[in-house]
């Protein structure tokens, strides 16, 4: 007997938006019964990819196969109809609408009397089955849950049955808000789906994630696949090299001598470390998620910047994490959302001068390497890495000696990270300020001195060597060690 | 304790208001506290209830009805006129206005068209129909309109009555039936309604149809009151309904809305009119007066937010 034909047989397909190439003759076959681990750069396809396989986005050439007869008009529907999902980066649920009515719209065939009880269960029963001691109560409006609740929702909602049983779940960075519990509450469901007969497609930046769950890891670079083979044949150090992007290289430390104190807050009463930072430090703040780094951001920016009238030479830059959120203007262009912070250094007599303005666009453009033919393409043609970029153009661009970073680094690719790395140090070494939450350890080795936050004060300050991940968790976790 | 539901919180500012109006006006005229006086009181309240839930639908999918006003007039005159003298032919016309906001709410998700410039060009295009169907204030109301118009059931006054029957109505079709869960749901995240395999052009184009079909009852039960129409007979519908759902709870954007919430809202606005003139509000300062019952009540719902907010902290 002959094996039975690919699930999904995506063959040949290329897509462009305008002049630029998102995927340049792509072949992927999906089987059953296999988790495909999906990685590369932002900017490298994977979204325009997923997007073409969930029937989203209709390729320039190119055929689509569904077991093994080929679709000629594929939709999103004709996706849906053979019981493929997809958990989208961002979420997709309606927030204005309970789980229970999101259930509704997810599953087009619920309706009739009583299917408010009958979307109830189903998701109840899914939610149950991947994510047991959820206490998430189907009738709560979406709005109303954490955002990490809200991804566990809509991964439940991916996996849950209504008739059409899901047959491909393609999951898209579905990790990003879990928490590590919750994430491998996802990751042996995966492991059971697929054990089951079940495919998956998993895109992360995790690439642990990708490494333990998948059975075949997919590598993408610049539009094309580059590498494709079963996972057992990758390690962490060979899968970033396949990525292209410059291997993890230990900087060596500066040492900051007694520069001046550029920035103060002293620890609130009863406990913890007062903050400062000197000139030409890369300041880190660690600790857990949500411990009070954030706050602490928003604090030194508050001290720091004027209330109310506008100031010619602003003091402090903030770089967001939750670009979506604060960061990008949707509307504008590139160039726009580049100089925006820094318009009265490009204006005279409160006229902003164009050619001066294109200037600075160019000079950041090329210098963080913003992949755009033109800067003044709207920024919503850009990836996410590269809008990522055009905020930190956008911050170090201004002549503010202190650059606040909250995360800055949320679902960028390795080799954008270390472009900004390389620019960070640069700046410091040029006496500029850095203040960086993350939450990745990584990043933390790249500072010189770094606060470790537990309940919202400082409880520990590592300086030089001191720095690693073993003393950043020992830190944050006190308590639970003692 | 539970604490309430944040709907139920959004909904408790236009009932109150509401209850903190009429209170007002008992004091004022103990003689209105009678079936008669709440008859007056509230008469004008099923057309403006109707107007206020066919907004609250437009803004459900993100969009804003700047017509209404002159659409509900369009109706009213042709009410008055044809759907008297030829009731088919009348009946066609509103079928065609309805299905003519239909085709417009496609077009504008098509083209990507933001509704209020379309909506307001189209109110000059239905104040011209309006003064071509009816040229002078004139006309008559069909009998059967008049006749349920003129209604006084036992105990309640039709004007309440009639407005509860409506917020039944509206709650159950845009609240709780799945076609309504549609309409919110493209006004909450349209790509995710996309996503899952629904065309948002044909549920934009649903939500225009059910808004005007609203919109024709409020010009039909408006001639039925009146007995007689004229072109600019709802004109102040069209800030009143947005006000109204505002006030009831509803949000511009986001598809928040309840159907509950711009009842009692559009009740709130009619008594605020009768209110002021109850106290002698010189009619020149009237307009300015509503103005700043509307701000009083909003700026309330700000506080009320913030309340809610601070409840989901901790």
């Amino acid at each position: 007997m002959s094996p039975p034909p690919p699930l999904i047989d995506v063959s040949d397909v290329t897509v462009r938006f305008g002049e630029v190439v998102a995927l340049n003759g792509v072949t992927l076959q999906v089987c059953r019964g296999e988790c495909i681990g999906l990685v590369g750069h932002n900017g490298a396809g994977k979204s325009t990819i997923i997007n073409v396989i969930n029937g989203g986005l209709v390729p320039q050439t190119g055929q689509i196969a569904c077991d093994g007869t080929v679709v000629s008009q594929f939709s999103i529907n004709a996706a849906r109809a053979i019981g493929l999902r997809c958990v989208f980066q961002e979420l997709s649920l309606c927030p204005n609408l309970s789980i229970v009515e999101n259930t509704r719209i997810t599953h087009r065939t619920l309706g009739g009397w009583g299917w408010r009880a009958r979307a109830g269960a189903i998701i109840s029963e899914s939610l149950d089955d991947i994510f047991p001691g959820h206490q998430i109560d189907p009738a709560t409006q979406v709005a109303d849950l954490t955002i990490s609740q809200q991804q566990m929702v809509e991964i439940a909602m991916a996996f849950s049955d209504a008739g059409i049983a899901p047959r491909l779940v393609i999951l898209d960075e579905p990790t990003s808000s879990l928490d590590a519990g919750v994430a491998a509450q996802l990751l042996d469901k995966v492991h059971r789906y697929v054990t089951a007969g079940g495919s998956v497609v998993l895109v992360s930046h995790i690439l642990q994630e990708i490494l333990t769950a998948s059975t075949r890891i997919v590598v993408m670079k610049d539009a094309s696949i580059v590498a494709e083979r079963p996972a057992a044949d990758f390690t962490h150090e060979t899968l970033v090299e396949a990525m292209g992007s410059a291997t993890r290289e230990q900087t060596g430390r500066r040492t900051t001598g007694a520069g001046a104190v550029v920035l103060e807050m002293p620890a609130p009463t009863g406990a913890g470390i007062p903050f400062r930072a000197r000139k030409g430090e890369v300041i880190g703040l660690a600790g857990l998620g949500g411990h009070g780094q954030t706050r602490m951001l928003t604090a030194l920016f508050e001290s720091k910047s004027p209330n109310w009238l506008p100031r010619r030479d602003c003091n402090v830059t903030f770089v967001a994490g939750d670009r979506r959120l604060n960061g990008v203007f949707d509307l504008w262009s590139v160039l726009m959302n580049t100089t925006i912070a820094s318009l009265q250094d490009l204006a005279r007599h409160g006229i902003l001068r164009a050619g001066r303005e294109a200037e600075r666009g160019d000079e950041w453009k090329n210098r963080i390497g913003i992949r755009t033919p033109d800067v003044t393409n709207p920024i919503l043609t850009l990836s996410g890495g590269n809008q990522q970029k055009v905020l930190f153009a956008r911050a170090l661009s201004t002549r503010a000696p202190v650059v606040l970073m909250d995360d800055p680094m949320r679902g960028v690719d390795i080799g954008t990270k270390q472009e900004v790395y390389g620019i960070i140090r640069s700046e410091a070494e040029a006496g500029r300020t850095f203040v960086w939450y993350s939450t990745e350890m990584d990043e933390m080795q790249l500072c010189d001195r770094v606060y470790v936050f537990r309940e919202s004060v400082i409880v520990a300050e590592l300086v030089g060597d001191e720095i690693n991940e073993h003393a950043i968790l020992q830190a944050s976790f006190r308590d639970a060690a003692a | 304790m539970k604490r309430p539901s944040p709907e139920a919180l959004r909904l408790a500012l236009p009932v109150l208001a509401l209850v903190a109006l009429l209170i007002s006006v008992f004091v004022m005229r103990p003689n209105v506290m009678s079936y008669n006086g709440m008859h007056l009181l509230f008469k004008l309240g099923i057309p403006i209830a109707l107007a206020t839930l066919a907004q609250m639908i437009i803004m459900s999918v993100n969009d804003l009805d700047l017509s209404m006003g002159s659409f509900v007039s369009f109706v009213a005159c042709v009410a008055a006129t044809w759907l008297v003298d030829a009731p088919l032919i009348g009946a066609a016309m509103l079928l065609a206005a309805i299905a003519a906001y239909a085709a417009l709410g496609m077009m504008i998700c098509y083209r990507g068209l933001p509704s209020i410039v379309v909506t307001l060009g189209m109110s000059f295009v239905w104040a011209g129909l309006a003064v071509l169907v009816l040229p002078t204030p004139g006309g008559t109301a069909p009998v059967w309109v008049k006749a349920v118009m003129s209604a006084r059931p036992t105990m309640v006054p039709i004007g309440i009555a009639g407005s509860a029957v409506i917020a039944v109505v509206a709650h159950f079709i845009i609240m709780r039936s799945s076609f309504g869960v549609l309409i919110r749901g493209v006004g909450g995240n349209e790509r995710s309604v996309a996503r899952a395999g629904w065309s948002v052009l044909w549920a934009r184009g649903a939500a225009y149809a059910t808004a005007a079909a609203f919109a024709v009852a409020s010009g039909i039960t408006l001639v039925g009151l009146m007995t007689s129409a004229d072109a600019n007979i709802a004109l102040r519908y069209t800030l009143l309904s947005i006000a109204g759902v505002i006030l009831g709870g509803g949000e511009f954007t986001g598809g928040r809305v309840s159907a509950v919430g711009a009842v009692f809202g559009a009740l709130t606005l009619l008594l605020a009119g009768s209110f002021l003139t109850f106290l002698k509000v010189p009619s020149d300062w009237q307009i300015g007066a509503q103005g700043m019952i509307l701000i009083v009540i909003l700026a309330l719902r700000v506080l009320l937010e913030r309340f809610e907010k601070k409840g989901r902290r901790t």
